[in-house]
């Protein structure tokens, strides 16, 4: 073989060169969904009840001190914390969604596939009914606090159940949406016996809102979001690898169930954190990893910080969106995801079965 | 055991109770040697390939140059001896060649970028796949997704190839083709191939050996010339005849089903 492969003429184009022309459509696919994040964030800051032109805007973030006492209190305290909050609730649910997606070889898998959402709700819903105030911190942070909590311990108890079956990946889903079902039942029966006030709440919570960000929760969520695309960076090899099947994988000599539990625990994670400060937010961490696989194809270095993109620059529109569609008012972003997203969604699978 | 080849001494294996391998010893074979591994269906072909490599829960030796396999771990075992699967690579969005450099970079994690490329490239050539290397794995032919199976295998340039029916889903030109390029790489390499394959003919033609498997035991091993047409009948349950082209090469006939 050997000398077959040398024998090979010199003139013949190397497929390394040729594969980088691959390589070069996807950074630039990659920098351009970057500006459009960037230009979505502006617009998204720049929109509100309020005119902010943009020049001013720019202006204020580069200078604070160039800023009236009410433009700083609305760029600080309201419209960044809101706009950034929906740019790295975004990046969490697309980059969790594009990682369960391959560990659970199923294209239809998000954050909310596993019931991690329904048992967040739950676990908000029990905060808001019980008028919980963990160890004396107030309402405020028991809420959170007791979404993330549950969402974990759904998790938790997937991959407990799971593993004991041989963490396969029906198994895993199967168990999820028995898991969704009793959440959301248990949800009902908290609806059932709450009172009008305290309904309206839950309700409200479940929704989506961005109007919870503060600068502390912002922190933590991009703490946990890096933290998480740091670790995913290090297994982009073994997730391109698992594409080729199950089989395939473990024939490379790869641990494919202990890959699956350790990004499982990870998404988990993304979920949780981000589901405790916002609420539900469906469908971005579905459509976010269809987006970046159409642009961006799934060789992980690239798909994985495209879902995350693409699911801020969605989370983002979305922000802007739930702004200007009526006037004055800001409709909860758990609402404007889905009627924005299901469109566009349908647009790409449309787009998608003309081209093939 | 100390001298170079692969041998497998006593090995048993099962699922849930239920035994498929049942104290299958292997003598020596040497480097430089393809050899067919044939029997009907269910009768473990598949799981004593897994065993060997560690895939399936086994008891017994697994000897490969010296070395016990079975005191390495899984992903020790598949660095020595790579394992095609039956099922194909999955159709999806990672064109051939990324779906090779992947193999080559999680399976092997101490390539540098370039000798991974170099042994993608080369693989690719050796297969004639280049045509398709930039193509998407859910534009390709199931058989064309088991070439570029093959080829994830032989990039990794393992000391034996075990591999799972690599011929099941190809026309008759690739089928020539995949065996050819094993028999080759056998050759210049030295490598040692252990191949799973229901075509008879596919078999004595192109290997050097021939291992019969029937229900979890070795029932007969020696090579083509000394195959028995009676073992069809034994083995297989149909009524058949070991012919002869003009070509010399060894045919099996079938005429009915017992």
């Amino acid at each position: 073989m050997n000398a077959r492969i040398e024998s090979l003429p010199q003139t013949k184009p190397r497929l390394a060169d040729d594969y980088r022309h691959f390589v070069r459509y996807r950074r630039i696919a990659l920098t351009v969904m970057a500006l459009v994040l960037l230009i979505s964030l502006l617009f998204d800051i720049a929109t509100g009840p309020s005119v902010f032109p943009i020049t001013e805007l720019v202006r204020g973030l580069w200078d604070p001190s160039s800023l009236s006492a009410g433009q700083a209190v609305i760029l600080y305290d309201v419209r960044l914390p809101y706009a950034l909050m929906a740019v790295l609730v975004g990046a969490s649910l697309g980059l969790a969604g594009a990682e369960m997606q391959t560990v659970l070889n199923n294209p239809l898998a998000s954050p909310f596939t596993l019931g991690i959402s329904a048992a967040a709700t739950l676990g908000a819903s029990l905060a808001i009914l019980l008028d919980l105030s963990l160890f004396g911190l107030g309402q405020m942070y028991a809420v959170p606090m007791m979404a993330f909590g549950f969402a974990v311990l759904a998790t938790l108890l997937i991959l407990a159940l799971a593993h004991s079956q041989g963490a396969g990946v029906e198994t895993v889903i199967l168990f999820g949406i028995a898991l969704l079902f009793t959440f959301e039942a248990l949800v009902w029966l908290v609806h059932f016996l709450a009172d009008t006030d305290t309904l309206q709440q839950i309700v409200f919570w479940s929704m989506g809102s961005l109007s919870r960000a503060t600068w502390e929760n912002i922190a933590i969520v991009a703490v946990v979001f890096t933290f998480c695309m740091v670790l995913s960076a290090r297994s982009v090899w073994a997730m391109t690898a698992l594409r080729s099947g199950e089989d395939q994988a473990l024939s490379f000599g790869l641990s494919v169930a202990k890959l699956r539990l350790v990004v499982l625990l990870r998404v988990s994670l993304l979920a949780a954190t981000a589901v405790a400060f916002v609420g539900v937010i469906g469908f971005v961490g579905l459509v976010g990893p269809h987006i970046a696989r159409l642009a961006l194809g799934e060789d992980h270095r690239f798909y994985l910080l495209g879902s995350a993109l693409a699911g801020a620059i969605m989370l983002s529109l979305a922000s802007i969106a739930s702004k200007v569609i009526i006037p004055g008012v800001i409709i909860p972003i758990g609402i404007v995801t889905a009627l924005v997203g299901v469109p566009l969604f349908m647009l790409l699978i449309l787009g998608r079965g003309r081209r093939v | 055991m100390t001298q170079s080849g692969f041998a497998v001494n006593g090995l048993s294996a099962g699922y849930r109770g239920r035994k498929v391998l049942l104290d299958v010893s292997i003598e020596t074979i040497p480097s430089h040697s393809l050899v067919a591994l044939v029997g009907p269906n269910a009768a473990g072909k598949s799981t004593l390939l897994k065993a060997i490599v560690g895939l399936a829960p086994a008891r017994g030796e697994v000897w490969l140059d010296g070395d016990a396999l079975q005191r390495l771990t899984p992903a020790q075992r598949l660095r020595r001896a790579g394992y095609l699967p039956q099922t194909l690579p999955q159709a999806c969005s990672l064109t051939a060649y990324e779906s090779l450099l992947s193999a080559l970079r999680a399976g092997c994690p101490e390539l540098t970028v370039q000798e991974a490329e170099h042994n993608a490239e080369s693989t690719l050539d050796l297969l004639e796949l280049r045509p398709l290397a930039l193509r998407r794995m859910d534009q390709l032919s199931g058989g064309q997704r088991q070439m570029v199976g093959l080829a994830q295998v032989i990039a990794r340039q393992p000391r034996m190839l075990l591999l799972d029916e690599p011929t099941s889903a190809l026309d008759l030109r690739w089928q020539v083709c995949v065996l050819e390029a094993v028999r080759q790489l056998a050759r210049a390499r030295g490598a040692i191939a252990l191949i799973a394959i229901h075509d008879l003919n596919l078999a004595l033609r192109f290997c050097d050996r021939v291992l019969v498997l029937d229900q979890g035991k070795v029932l007969a091993s020696g090579t083509p010339a000394n195959f028995q047409s009676d073992l069809l009948e034994q083995v297989y349950g149909v009524e058949g005849r070991l012919e002869h082209c003009s070509h010399g090469h060894p045919l099996v006939v079938v005429d009915r089903a017992l």
